[in-house]
């Protein structure tokens, strides 16, 4: 069975990400080392907490030039939460930081867009809340049925992305749940904390192969 | 749309489910992963376990129990009791704990919500409160409801969100354990005061406790222990009665 390897960057908890895979049968490996994200067959981005503090970490680890290596390469990405974010260009969370520009578009707080529109609703958008499908064809969402239910944190969210969008969720917006590009996927959502549906997530990226 | 959620309680001491009534008497229950795995399959949104383990030595037979849960549950786990500094959330977290919830911890140290929020992010810390009427106020109790602290509740509750718990626990002592319905008077009065989730607690007696319960626009989950462990409300049941009541839940 083919390796995932499961960026530690000192942001967040793993515990549950890496029990998920270990459950499905997938061997997950922590890791910060170069070599052995290489020989791994795909890579996940994991991170919870603020966007800023998240990008300095991840480049303190030397492995945001080693990320671009093998994402060129074809090796399939997948960002989780804060590590979704993380893919875009550009996130507009306390100031203006860079991100690593996988996918168009930037990551802006939901606050003022809902009180812009009249909303009420509280922050963050915490719970479980429906996929609203548009791409059934994208490979992660093979076994993922539209209206299932998935659990979000988050206070801030991807905009400007819409041709990235595989599935959003409403909630006083549309906000971008799983996004596409290529080999390079992200799920705004815990799928290592949405149940049986954020399994099949998880299974679904645990079945794509890149060259080790 | 966000869904309401419902979420079983587990009190756990020395590895073991109990439950008080009126937070006496306690009654040993089950085993704790057997009894996660059982809500896991019967549509749990979510897990908050309270360590009411009385001594030091047996503490770490609560950190087994939530390594042995978290391992095959994958939805939220919220853990609760023995929280007294950061480092407590620390050895919960590691242990496989998304959330955590102080109570008594966070009145001897207020300043631990601030320190746990700037640490850990505030969708990590839930603000837990045992709240009972006292001469026409609500008043903050502590050490399992058996201290009355003086504390306004409602201004503890403001206190703690402005200063970093990113979700509110209300267990009200006045109807824990009657089981004749949530304290929807106390309920309505924290959540007019507070923009983040509310959890309401202490009760619930049958489904249509829930379906009143979720009638207050402010309150996001309903929590408890007896009826769910004594399998007198069954989950899935409940929330397609729930559905049929209007209220949106994860089916």
């Amino acid at each position: 069975m083919s390796k995932t390897a499961i960026i530690d960057y000192g942001v967040g908890n793993l515990f549950s990400l890496s029990s998920s895979l270990r459950y499905l049968g997938n061997e997950a490996v922590v890791t910060r080392d170069a070599k052995e994200i290489r020989r791994a067959a795909r890579i996940i981005l994991p991170g919870v907490g603020a966007f800023g503090d998240a990008a300095d970490k991840l480049a303190a680890t030397g492995l945001i030039p080693v990320l671009h290596e093998q994402v060129a390469a074809g090796k399939p990405l997948l960002g989780i939460c804060l590590g979704m974010q993380l893919l875009f260009e550009k996130s507009y969370e306390f100031g203006e930081h860079r991100g690593l520009g996988f996918l168009p578009g930037s990551v802006c707080p939901m606050e003022p867009d809902l009180a812009a529109l009249g909303v009420n609703l509280k922050i963050p958008h915490m719970g479980w809340n429906a996929l609203k499908i548009y791409h059934p064809d994208c490979p992660i969402l093979k076994h993922t049925q539209e209206g299932a239910f998935v659990y979000f944190v988050h206070s801030f969210y991807a905009k400007d992305c819409a041709e990235a969008v595989a599935a959003d969720a409403e909630y006083g917006v549309r906000v971008p749940a799983v996004v596409a590009r290529g080999n390079v996927y992200g799920c705004q959502f815990h799928p290592e904390k949405s149940g049986q549906v954020g399994l099949a997530i998880l299974r679904a990226f645990a079945e794509l192969e890149g060259q080790a | 749309m966000l869904t309401k959620r419902i979420i079983p309680c587990l009190d756990i001491r020395d590895g073991r489910v109990v439950k008080g009534v009126n937070f006496d008497g306690l009654r040993d229950i089950e085993d704790p992963v057997e009894l996660a795995k059982f809500y896991n399959e019967s549509g749990a949104d979510e897990l908050v376990f309270y360590d009411i383990t009385a001594s030091f030595e047996k503490r770490p037979l609560f950190a087994d129990v939530l390594r042995r849960v978290a391992a095959c549950i994958f939805i939220p786990l919220t853990v609760g009791g023995g929280i007294y500094a950061v480092e407590d959330f620390d050895r919960v977290l590691k242990a496989g704990a998304d959330k955590v919830s102080v109570n008594s911890g966070a009145i001897r140290h207020p300043e631990l919500i601030e320190e746990a929020a700037k640490k850990y992010g505030s969708q990590c810390v839930v603000l837990s409160m045992d709240v009972k009427r006292v001469n026409g106020q609500f008043r903050i109790f502590a050490k399992g409801g058996r201290e009355d602290t003086g504390l306004d509740a409602l201004e503890w509750v403001v206190y703690g969100v402005e200063h970093g718990a990113g979700e509110i626990v209300l267990n009200s002592i006045d109807t824990d354990g009657v089981r004749d319905g949530f304290d929807l008077p106390m309920l309505e009065a924290v959540t007019a005061r507070v923009n983040v989730p509310v959890i309401a607690s202490g009760g619930a007696g049958k489904m249509e406790d829930f379906a009143e319960l979720f009638q207050l626009p402010g309150v996001d989950a309903g929590l408890a222990a007896s009826i769910f462990h004594l399998r007198e409300v069954d989950i899935h049941e409940l929330k397609r009665y729930l559905r049929t009541c209007g209220v949106p839940v994860r089916i």
